[in-house]
């Protein structure tokens, strides 16, 4: 039997301004998986994101990582849901606070609870499964866009995560930074998401991609199999970049 | 011939020279006022500062003495006087009050060419700029010899509250991401023909620094959320932890000590 990563089960989600966001979504990741969530501006996927680590309470519904129930009253398991499940946020700025790479690496381990020689043992393999070794000890200003992109990816690999859900990954990278991004991301051996709306991108790194539209999932299957289908792609204002044509056969 | 010289090796890791908004005060040398960590420095300066404020100004002799003590610090430290000097102008619009306290006052009066001089207006306002410019320099310094990371640290480790520790370090890192971002909307907002001339464009100004207001306070709240996705619970780990020796505490302490040590002396011979 494979395990399950991430079980999403009727997840209904409105703002407080009464935006409803989230009609009923159902998802389920198995363990090693690598899935694209795909969908236009505003159809509820960074809502979704929030809600696989406990930011946004569940209202409706029910989000379980391997097995455990995502539950925001619950201080102790919501702490270690956080630690299974690492976000990688859009604007690297946002993620990277601390002083220097090496800090900011070291931030969520510490959090849970690591000390020491551990701490840095965990800091200096975090950072050089992203190739960002000898850049331990500078602030993350002086770091590229795609440096401080690959520094915000070991930040959270550092925590040893069940889930990486990764926000718009390629998003501002030029083309070398967004092949060694996605180099990185093939060697890491473990369960993705990946929201984008970089279609080429999501076909290099994923198996499988899911649209969310409208607020629940209207598609879920194999890459090729979405990529391909125009109409699908169409009603959902996705859109393969000119000149990019994946065929038919698989 | 030229002997090749070895770059000396820092103390620091974050060895960088300083071009950082945040950090521009810094200038990066070798020197032993450098090497020693931030603690001893401030306590130092603190030090330095309360005997100087303590000393009556009619003890002139001792001020002279100060301000040769705190001169030597300069050239020790490696930092040119020139800088020093220019950085000094920021105690102008203090001095200019000094300035005007001769005029007003009480009892014994000096005549001075055109102007009727208060002799205790005359001390206080000697005494302000004397202290002042000491105190500035004693601040120059610090803040050119130590980093604004170590300074955060050195307080940190002197027992400040670890909130306002946390503030100054957050101001630190996204003072730079700030006015990055700042820069870019000036570009944009010229790239568009505006050029801020006068009063009547305050408006426009007004609404950038509003916008940049609230970009900044949502970037608050997503850096929040990114600090709670990596298990925040309100304690900010501090890792390099530089603690100084007995002789660097000796060498900045030294700093006050020779202060006083003037002070005794001059007091005693008066």
């Amino acid at each position: 039997m494979t395990q399950t990563s991430l079980e999403i089960k009727d997840l209904a989600f409105a703002y407080p301004d009464g935006n409803q966001a989230l009609f009923g979504v159902n998802l389920t990741i198995a363990k090693g998986e690598r899935v694209a969530l795909l969908g236009p501006n505003g159809a509820g996927k960074t809502t979704l994101v929030m809600h696989m680590n406990g930011i946004h309470p569940t209202a409706h519904g029910s989000v379980k990582i391997s097995g455990e129930l995502v539950d925001t009253a619950n201080k102790e398991s919501l702490q270690r849901i956080r630690s299974k499940v690492g976000i990688v946020f859009q604007d690297p700025d946002d993620q990277l606070f601390m002083p220097t790479v090496g800090e900011d690496v070291a931030f969520g381990p510490y959090n849970m609870g690591l000390r020491g020689a551990e701490l840095d043992a965990v800091v200096d393999k975090a950072l050089a499964q992203v190739g960002m070794s000898e850049f331990k000890t500078r602030p993350p200003h002086h770091l590229s866009f795609g440096q401080r992109r690959r520094v915000a990816v070991a930040t959270v690999l550092a925590m040893k995560p069940e889930i990486l859900v990764l926000d718009e990954p390629s998003s501002n990278l030029d083309p070398a930074s967004r092949r060694e991004l996605a180099d990185i991301l093939r060697s890491l051996d473990i369960t993705m998401v990946m929201v984008t709306h970089d279609l080429p991108y999501a076909y290099e790194l994923c198996e499988r991609s899911v649209i969310l539209s409208g607020g629940i999932i209207v598609a879920d299957d194999i890459t090729h199999a979405i990529l391909t289908n125009e109409s699908l792609l169409k009603t959902n204002r996705l859109e393969l970049p000119v000149g990019f044509s994946i065929s038919q056969r698989v | 011939m030229n002997s090749p010289v070895a770059h000396p090796i820092h103390a620091y890791p974050d060895h960088h020279h300083g071009h950082d908004v945040g950090e521009r005060l810094y200038l990066h040398r070798h020197s032993p006022v450098h090497a020693i960590p931030a603690q001893p420095k401030i306590i130092a300066s603190l030090a330095f500062i309360i005997v100087v404020i303590s000393t009556p100004i009619t003890n002139w002799q001792a001020f002279l003495a100060y301000f040769a003590i705190i001169i030597a610090t300069t050239q020790i430290a490696q930092l040119p006087l020139k800088t020093v000097a220019t950085r000094s102008v920021i105690e102008v619009p203090f001095i200019f009050f000094a300035l005007l306290m001769p005029f007003f006052g009480k009892g014994n009066t000096i005549d001075l060419g055109p102007f009727t001089l208060y002799e205790n207006g005359l001390l206080a306002g000697v005494a302000i700029v004397a202290k002042g410019t000491l105190g500035i320099l004693v601040a120059i310094n610090l803040s050119a010899t130590t980093t604004a990371r170590q300074l955060l640290r050195g307080l940190e480790l002197l027992k400040l509250p670890a909130m306002m520790v946390q503030i100054a370090s957050f101001m630190l890192r996204y003072v730079n991401v700030v006015n990055d971002e700042m820069e870019r909307m000036k570009v944009a907002r010229e790239s568009r023909g505006f050029q801020a001339t006068g009063i009547k464009h305050w408006r426009v100004l007004a609404t950038a620094a509003s916008a940049l207001f609230i970009r900044s306070y949502e970037r608050g709240e997503r850096v929040h959320l990114a600090m709670l996705s990596r298990g925040f619970d309100g304690n900010i780990p501090s890792l390099e932890n530089h603690t100084p020796t007995p002789r660097q505490w000796l060498m900045a302490l030294a700093l006050p000590a020779s202060a006083l040590l003037t002070f005794a002396i001059t007091s005693v011979l008066r």
